[in-house]
């Protein structure tokens, strides 16, 4: 045992980095929506980086813990609070048996993560402790956290790493409005040039809709289609394809009109063409997306995604040695 | 004298209503006390009640119905 959930927030669920492998069949890859934060609290108190910890979104929960620890909350500014007083985002703290931890309004970001000194201690599912929620799969009984819940936590390792800090030019959050990189994808043919412009050119807003299975964008003009028979075997919409593979981070534009970003708990595949696909460093980022929030959508060419993951793979580096 | 506020704890869309054809939880100048439902917030698909933690009569709505809203933003002003 190690805490007990008093209120569990709005969709508390466990997550590490994911659950690769099995897409091909239907599973998704699951896991932290901001991985790169994820990472940075399992760090900041010496777990390993694949480490389970908590995912909260919008709302923190309430935990007593039932034995001592040391914790980090990262991504969101969601601050978190130890028997009601403040304590600082991105920085390790330790919190005693008895001690609640409970957590103010949202300021910025979404997604929080709760990383607790030897990890949180659910089975293992097909490799990964993550939650698959709409398959019932992995995370704590399958399912996202409820009152009442007792968790267990693992052994820790080592003494307490409290006062840990990632400095603030590390503590990766979207821009307002968030500039989301895009490549284009294979289907990127079937829109007009109009429509490639304007994709590009609007700003578009986060519908409320938006969850860990895909982010959907609004209020943009709607995307046309150039026009063509059907093949045999797809849907009678214009933005339908015969049914394909959907990558994690792929734009589908169902009817043209709202686009949806693919994130972890995607469906594998479907009858939707995908104009472009969001690169991977920024997909971090839409996980920290907050309804009705702003996003302009930006081309760039493959060597640019890759230059751009270097860099964010060269900060965590930085974070790894902090000491 | 207004001088209490009812926040969103949430980002998403407000409603006043339950449901469309149903009339707003409250209307200004009703009475509220501790744990009153006074809206919902959509987000993610699912509804979640907005609950009054404090009792006092509704002044006024800071924001209309179906308006966006953010965390801890302002949503009703109370009087005492």
């Amino acid at each position: 045992m190690g805490i007990r959930v008093i209120s569990p927030g709005l969709a508390t669920s466990v997550q590490d980095l994911g659950r690769p492998g099995y897409y091909h069949l239907g599973i998704p890859i699951s896991g932290g929506m901001d991985r790169y934060a994820l990472r940075c609290a399992n760090l900041l108190v010496g777990n390993a980086e694949n480490a389970a910890v908590l995912e909260a979104v919008f709302l923190g929960p309430e935990i007593e813990f039932t034995r001592n620890a040391t914790v980090s909350v990262t991504g969101a500014n969601l601050p978190p609070k130890v028997d009601g007083d403040i304590r600082e985002g991105w920085t390790s703290f330790d919190i005693k048996k008895g001690q609640v931890l409970s957590f103010e309004y949202l300021q910025a970001g979404a997604r929080a993560y709760i990383a607790i000194s030897g990890g949180i201690d659910v089975p293992v599912v097909l490799g990964s402790r993550s939650l698959y929620g709409l398959g019932a799969l992995g995370g704590f009984n399958g399912r996202t956290l409820q009152a009442g819940d007792e968790i267990g936590i693992g052994e820790k390792s080592g003494n307490s790493l409290a006062a840990r800090s990632v400095p603030a030019t590390l503590r990766r959050m979207p821009g307002s409005p968030a500039e989301l990189r895009v490549i284009s994808g294979i289907y990127w043919h079937r829109i007009t040039e109009e429509a490639k412009a304007n994709f590009f050119e609007d700003t578009w807003r986060v519908a409320s809709e938006a969850d860990r299975i895909g982010y959907r964008f609004q209020k943009g003009r709607p995307l046309s289609f150039i026009d063509r028979k059907q093949p045999f075997g797809a849907g009678s919409d214009p933005s339908n394809i015969v049914d394909s593979c959907y990558p994690y981070g792929s734009i589908q534009v169902p009817g043209g009109t709202e686009p949806i970003v693919l994130h972890r708990d995607a469906v594998s595949g479907g009858g939707y063409c995908m104009i472009g696909t969001v690169i991977s460093a920024d997909m971090d980022y839409i996980g920290q997306l907050q309804p009705n929030m702003e996003v302009n959508f930006v081309e760039v060419d493959l060597d640019t995604a890759l230059a751009v993951r270097h860099e964010r793979n060269s900060g965590l580096q930085q974070v790894r040695e902090i000491e | 004298m207004s001088n209490q506020q009812i926040v969103s704890p949430l980002p998403g869309i407000f409603y006043r209503r339950p449901a469309p054809d149903q009339p707003p939880f409250k209307e200004v100048g009703d009475a509220v006390s501790v744990g009153n439902v006074i809206g919902l917030i959509e987000v993610m698909k699912s509804f979640h009640e907005v609950k009054s933690d404090r009792a006092g009569t509704i002044a006024q709505f800071l924001v209309d119905n179906e308006d966006a809203v953010m965390a801890g933003q302002p949503l009703v002003d109370l009087n005492d």
